[in-house]
């Protein structure tokens, strides 16, 4: 990823008078968590392909609160919410595009009744919009004929109903899709929502993301690849236990079609 | 003498329904000590939903072999009751086979024979029922929280249906003439031999004491719903009728902490400000839930509704991974506490007398409440639109909001995003680095 990334932000992009097609939420994870970094700039690198007119907060972003609402703490999460919509409505957003499932199903379901009312999207569901538009073309050959499992993330799916979006980005990359015994909507949690991720886990006979990862195993992957920060991180885990990083790598989607 | 059976009959019909009526309104009286929830919108969602999943048995078949045999059971249980209704009007005015004077001969052997067919039919899978539990010994049925009561409610209901069943079966294979007519004894035709060379007194007897412990039997099963996990055959309706209509993901927003988050973020609030007229009774008690009377009406709706089934718990995560967290038990524990609240207030004369206990930690620990991802497998497995997790979110907003009781690692986390705007230590002003990094 050495190539220059373009990344404006709202606030140039006001200073210029001029409103992006789309604001780019970045979330917490992609823009701290070393891992999901990358996934974020797999993201921008496929936005500036496909010449996409996007902005991000940058600074001005906080935390949507969707951490602290699943833990319980409504006061902080409505705290982070209102001054988002602050933010978001003082720019005028109608669109956010962003990786993190909780974010979208945060800002998309959560935030409306506080007064922030957006066209929120996944980035995989973004992408797909962009290949059918033509918008986006794929060479299709990195991946092509290599065993992918895609792992639906719980607020994507389950809770938001998309199952579909991810897979058809997928089929794009040539590569031959296998599903794991649970998935759609009995997929299995990666073990890391409900702010799990910062916790130890209560105690039990096994990590949720190594049963999850042994689902994952079971199709024989040369790629286990997810739509959300979270997910990944605790499905790597999941394949190091097994002391497989070597042979099977886990891959956002963004990252899948920015290299395809 | 001859009405005597007739004002029997309408006596225990009465004692029946009677009893079941004063259940039902205890009930009513139970799920209201919750919280009143405004369903009054998507009307036409919920009619549908109600008719597709309650009605139509949509999420029963997203396992085949349990869902297919529930079907067979829940067609003959509707159906054959039809067949009470012939019964309740020969009981009250004494006439025999009533049917039989108001429809042709052709038709009412062929509902009758329908009748028995599903009869049979319920038989078989009300034995394979009862095989899963006991033989097969699956593992849902082998949690924790299965022991002693609900393992045997379980059974009870099994041997009630099949005893009715036979009943219902041995009436009409002993019935001389409707034998003789030769419609619609497609089974009991086959049973009626058993009992050749019984004299024919003795005959009419039998088949008087199956009708009788037929409709006594139901009107005791009726009575025992209450006391049962089956109240799920009819409370099933207005849980898929009142069960969410917005995606899953949708936590409700606390609009007791809206008004404080905006008093807090309004620069122009007065803070010494005395509070508007009556505003006193709409601050609410607590943030979140630690006992029954804290959740809402549909949440304790949920409770009754819950047949025990534990599709929930074994697509629990973190159950699945060993933990303590059930979302079934979530479900029984909230019934049994709304249960005991409600034999409290009878036992006070209709007021609620403090008893030192309540849901939060007498029933549910705090250990299964952090336990659960927020994943909503539990709430996508339920076949009647039960949703535990709802729940669980409740308490864990007591837990957090008013006891400051979470666990360690997660106040550090929401200290940060307090201070920061990031559950992890990092300023708020490198957010935009990673643009730069390699």
């Amino acid at each position: 990823m050495n190539e220059e990334l373009k990344v404006p932000t709202m606030a140039e992009y006001m200073a210029e008078g001029k409103q992006p097609e789309i604001l780019f939420w970045v979330g917490s994870a992609g823009s701290y968590d070393d891992r999901a970094k990358k996934i974020t700039k797999a993201f921008v690198k496929i936005l500036n392909k496909a010449n996409v007119d996007f902005a991000v907060l940058g600074t001005e972003e906080s935390n949507t609160g969707d951490l602290a609402k699943r833990a319980g703490n409504e006061f902080l999460f409505q705290m982070q919410a209102m001054m988002n919509i602050e933010v978001l409505n003082a720019y005028e957003i109608k669109r956010i595009v962003t990786c993190d499932p909780h974010s979208f199903n945060c800002i998309k379901n959560e935030y409306p009744s506080l007064g922030g009312n957006y066209d929120v999207v996944h980035h995989t569901q973004y992408i797909k919009e962009l290949i059918s538009s033509g918008r986006l073309t794929l060479e299709g050959k990195t991946y092509k004929g290599k065993r992918i499992t895609f792992h639906d993330p719980c607020y994507l799916g389950r809770a938001n109903n998309e199952y579909n979006a991810p897979r058809d980005v997928l089929k794009e990359t040539n590569a031959n899709l296998v599903e794991m015994k649970r998935h759609k909507s009995t997929a299995l949690c990666c073990g890391a929502g409900g702010a799990q991720m910062f916790k130890e886990p209560e105690k039990g006979n096994m990590d949720i993301n190594i049963l999850r990862t042994q689902d994952a195993l079971e199709t024989k992957p040369d790629i286990i690849a997810t739509g959300c920060p979270y997910c990944n991180t605790m499905m790597s885990d999941g394949v190091k236990f097994n002391e497989k990083e070597d042979s099977i790598k886990v891959l956002d989607v963004a990252e899948l079609i920015a290299n395809s | 003498m001859e009405f005597i059976p007739n004002i029997l009959f309408a006596i225990i019909l009465i004692l029946g329904i009677g009893y079941f009526t004063r259940n039902v309104r205890k009930l009513i009286r139970n799920i209201k000590l919750g919280k009143a929830v405004d369903t009054s919108d998507n009307k036409k969602e919920r009619w549908k939903n109600m008719m597709r999943i309650a009605l139509g048995q949509s999420k029963m078949v997203t396992r085949p072999i349990a869902g297919m045999l529930h079907v067979v059971v829940y067609i003959g249980f509707i159906i054959i009751n039809i067949e009470v209704l012939e019964i309740i009007i020969d009981g009250l005015f004494g006439t025999h086979r009533i049917g039989l004077k108001v429809l042709p001969e052709s038709v009412y052997g062929f509902l009758i024979g329908s009748f028995e067919i599903l009869a049979v039919l319920v038989i078989v899978a009300v034995i394979a029922f009862w095989l899963r539990r006991n033989v097969i010994k699956l593992k849902r049925f082998l949690s924790a929280e299965m022991k002693g009561w609900p393992k045997n409610d379980g059974n009870i209901i099994l041997y009630f249906e099949v005893v009715l069943m036979c009943l219902f079966l041995v009436m009409n294979a002993t019935d001389t003439p409707f034998q003789d007519m030769g419609h619609g004894n497609v089974i009991s035709q086959f049973i009626a031999p058993w009992f050749e060379g019984i004299s024919e007194t003795a005959l009419h007897t039998i088949e008087r004491t199956a009708w009788w412990l037929h409709i006594i039997g139901i009107l005791v099963f009726l009575n025992y719903l209450y006391f049962s996990k089956h109240l799920h055959i009819i409370l099933a309706f207005p849980n898929t009728y009142y069960g969410s209509v917005e995606p899953k993901g949708k936590f409700n927003n606390l609009e007791a902490v809206t008004n404080e988050v905006k008093l807090m973020m309004d620069p122009n609030a007065d803070p010494f400000a005395a509070a508007p007229e009556g505003a006193e009774d709409e601050v609410p008690e607590k943030f979140g839930a630690s006992d029954v009377m804290d959740l809402n009406q549909i949440q304790l709706l949920n409770a009754y509704t819950c047949t025990e089934c534990g599709r929930c718990t074994s697509a629990c995560p973190a159950n699945l991974t060993g933990k303590k967290l059930s979302p079934r038990k979530i479900m029984m524990d909230t019934r049994d506490r709304l249960e005991e609240v409600g034999k409290n207030i009878d036992a006070n004369k209709g007021e609620f007398k403090d008893d030192g206990k309540q849901l939060l930690g007498d029933y549910i620990t705090h250990e299964e409440l952090w336990a659960c991802t927020t994943c909503n497998a539990c709430v996508e497995e339920c076949p009647v639109s039960i949703n535990p997790l709802s729940i669980i979110v409740d308490m864990r907003r007591y837990l957090v909001m008013e006891q400051s009781a979470a666990p360690m690692e997660l106040n550090n986390m929401m200290t940060n995003i307090e201070n920061n705007g990031a559950p992890w230590p990092y300023n708020q002003m490198d957010r935009l680095n990673w643009v730069k990094e390699e």
